[in-house]
């Protein structure tokens, strides 16, 4: 697999790792903001090769787990009692609701089903004219492009009876409640390297420049994430706050500007729910009113009950980085990926789910 | 069906009444009757079959091992095979993995009204194949039809009976520390596969199933190496990471593994990026894994690379006393982590 197997090479992360342990020489916390770096970092056993006073904190950049229970219960009843096609990616159908997953009324009779695009959902919209379809818009910035291009072709083709469940978040104000958290502990960041991709780099400046933290943007591959990593050591040793790019093979200083046309066509900035978080000012999307008939959440006029979050769960403190999975008392006793308490358990972007999955304690303690 | 994977058929469609089988044909009435007598029971014909019984009546001399299975894959035919094929291949080689090889296989069938009758007709000549590439006789069976909905176009169940080798002790508490791990060949392409197909997930490939039968190579690997092959273990449904659990928890034992020495197609690989799939929890259906001792492990190895369906075996890890019910795997990078059981079916991921 050329262009992958280059940033999996041993013999480069070697040098890398034994670089970090000669450059560390006082304790850092950072942060990977994406689920898919966490992961990364896990399935390759990359924490147990980085030097002990090198704390990684694994951030909110899992779409699946800051999703809001009462959208996914929002869902569940979609799927359940309007005889709608739900379509939704895959790992966000086992994610619990305040009672049920999407698996689960999917197995109770509901039509959910699992897609790779969005635009696959309009193609079912057009084929079941008297069905309505919903796609439930999960995801930061990398998916929105994809989600409000369904939006665009539906109304092209005059598809009326397809809409989109939208639950989009944005990183840059994910990072700014995470550092004017009272309790933060992260001395620096590695950004989202697919977020970039779409939106560029000009929302990071300020950032840096406000609240004095370096940050790095960076890839998913082993070799991508240790050259992160040391980049980021190298400006704390030195007391640097910079951003910096390494990810620059794929992100452009300004993005994708097509891309960027097209979620500003459809979608506006609205203030959002982050699972575990609560309320974060202006950070997410919304389809814009003009587009109103392919908003589900306008579509159908539901109101369910609020419902509560479970109390033993410390999704909120995994998410901002307070706390490790292995910290939280109930972690793979009462909550395991088949009976998970939050949602960081179910997706495989999880924190929890990946610690569960793929670490070997003795190593990440 | 996709015309690109249509098989020859070894032996003309007769010629029914219908296109497509009905209720009636599971009634057992005219159309069962004309449907088995003028269809199954000539493909299949032998001398058990031909006696027209409610069941077989054999003699068999020796150890037995029994074993059955039901095959519910979607779609059908896939490239490199077929649900017949898988039905056949995969009775016969759960009695491999038990050290055991195929003599008699019983056959059913839930076929949902409406199925095409030449495509019932595909799926009974690859059977007819495929058995008579594994040496197995069908010699009893049954055909049920359920009504449209209630099914999904066919399901077959086979069972099988073997005659256990007599060099064969295959069993988890054959295993013991510092034994030697090998994987038979290429992973994951069954699963992608058959993913390759499915509906709203196509995607031009070139990658087949590998889908085979593996009693013989198993026989000529106990002949010669008998009480020294300690298990075996086909990575069928959750692919290698769910049979290395099941040896390391079941076993009580530990497993250590290297990501660098589990051999699998770049094609294969990609796809599993593309997707976002984990290659270790992919289906399988002609890799096989076996726990051997360590001194003949690389006498097997080269025995493998000799055998067709072994061309790809690689030594991938060992057994240890360390960290007992956990497989660890050594990252590519050098880094270590645990492979555990999948909580459910693997989901591909957002972004």
């Amino acid at each position: 697999m050329k262009f992958i197997n280059e940033y999996r090479d041993a013999s480069v992360v070697k040098e890398y790792i034994s670089e970090l342990h000669r450059i560390t020489t006082r304790p850092w916390t950072i942060m990977e903001v994406c689920g898919g770096q966490t992961h990364s970092l896990v399935k390759n056993g990359i924490i147990g090769l980085l030097p002990d006073n090198i704390t990684m904190v694994h951030g909110p950049g899992c779409p699946v787990c800051v999703t809001p229970l009462h959208l996914i219960d929002k869902a569940v009843y979609l799927a359940m009692e309007r005889n709608v096609i739900l379509c939704s990616y895959g790992d966000m159908i086992r994610v619990p609701g305040s009672k049920n997953s999407l698996l689960e009324a999917k197995a109770n009779g509901a039509d959910v089903r699992i897609l790779y695009s969005p635009l696959e959902a309009v193609t079912l919209a057009k084929q079941n004219p008297d069905k309505e379809v919903v796609f439930f818009a999960v995801g930061f910035e990398t998916t929105a492009p994809a989600n409000a291009l369904s939006v665009l072709h539906a109304k092209r083709e005059g598809i009326k009876n397809y809409s989109i469940l939208t639950s989009h978040v944005l990183v840059p104000p994910a990072i700014e409640a995470i550092v004017n958290d009272q309790t933060n502990i992260v001395q620096g960041f590695l950004a989202a390297g697919h977020v970039c991709t779409i939106m560029g780099i000009g929302d990071y400046y300020p950032l840096v420049e406000k609240n004095k933290l370096p940050i790095v943007i960076t890839g998913f591959e082993p070799v991508d994430l240790l050259q992160g990593i040391t980049m980021l050591i190298k400006q704390l040793e030195n007391g640097e706050n910079k951003l910096e790019n390494q990810y620059s093979r794929v992100v452009k200083p300004e993005g994708n500007p097509e891309a960027v046309k097209v979620i500003e066509q459809v979608f506006e900035i609205t203030h959002r729910d982050w699972r575990g978080i609560g309320e974060i000012p202006y950070s997410g999307y919304e389809v814009r009113k003009e587009l109103e008939a392919y908003n589900a959440n306008v579509k159908f006029d539901i109101q369910l009950e609020k419902a509560e979050e479970s109390p033993d769960c410390i999704a909120g403190e995994i998410l901002r980085g307070i706390k490790k999975p292995n910290q939280c008392p109930q972690f793979g006793k009462r909550c395991t990926p088949l009976n998970p308490l939050g949602a960081p358990m179910v997706s495989s972007e999880g924190a929890c789910a990946a610690y569960y999955h793929f670490s070997n304690v003795d190593v990440l303690v | 069906m996709d015309a690109n994977i249509k098989m020859q058929l070894s032996c003309p469609m007769p010629k029914f009444d219908f296109d497509t089988i009905n209720l009636g044909h599971g009634s057992g009435g005219v159309l069962t009757h004309k449907l088995l007598s003028s269809g199954v029971f000539d493909v299949l014909k032998n001398d058990q079959l031909n006696q027209k019984h409610d069941g077989a009546i054999f003699d068999l001399k020796g150890q037995l091992a029994f074993s059955t299975d039901s095959y519910v894959v979607n779609p059908i035919f896939f490239p490199g095979g077929d649900i017949g094929e898988l039905a056949i291949n995969g009775t016969v080689n759960d009695l491999a993995m038990c050290g055991a090889m195929a003599k008699y296989l019983s056959l059913a069938f839930i076929i949902e009204e409406g199925l095409r009758m030449e495509t019932f007709w595909q799926i009974l000549d690859s059977i007819k194949k495929c058995c008579d590439k594994a040496g197995v006789q069908v010699v009893t069976g049954d055909t049920k039809v359920v009504e449209k909905g209630k099914g999904d176009q066919i399901f077959i169940n086979t069972s099988g009976i073997g005659l256990v080798h007599e060099h064969a002790r295959i069993g988890l508490s054959s295993i013991q520390k510092g034994d030697v791990l090998i994987v038979s060949g290429n992973l994951a392409a069954h699963g992608i596969a058959i993913m390759s197909k499915r509906e709203g997930l196509e995607f031009e490939t070139d990658i087949v199933s590998d889908t085979t039968n593996l009693n013989f190579t198993v026989e000529k690997l106990l002949n010669k190496f008998g009480l020294d092959i300690h298990f075996l273990r086909d990575a069928t449904r959750g692919g290698l990471a769910s049979v290395l659990n099941e040896i390391a928890k079941d076993g009580s034992q530990g497993i250590d593994i290297r990501q660098i020495d589990i051999p699998m197609e770049e094609q294969v690989s990609g796809a599993c990026e593309m997707l976002g799939l984990d290659p270790l929890y992919v289906a399988n259906e002609g890799v096989f894994i076996l726990v051997v001792k360590k001194e003949i492990a690389k006498e097997v190895l080269d025995f493998l690379k000799n055998d067709e369906n072994g061309k790809m075996a690689s030594i991938m890890g060992s057994i240890t006393d360390q960290h007992i019910g956990q497989v660890i795997l050594e990252s590519s990078i050098g880094g270590k982590r645990v492979v555990n059981m999948l909580p459910g079916e693997q989901l591909p991921r957002i972004c």
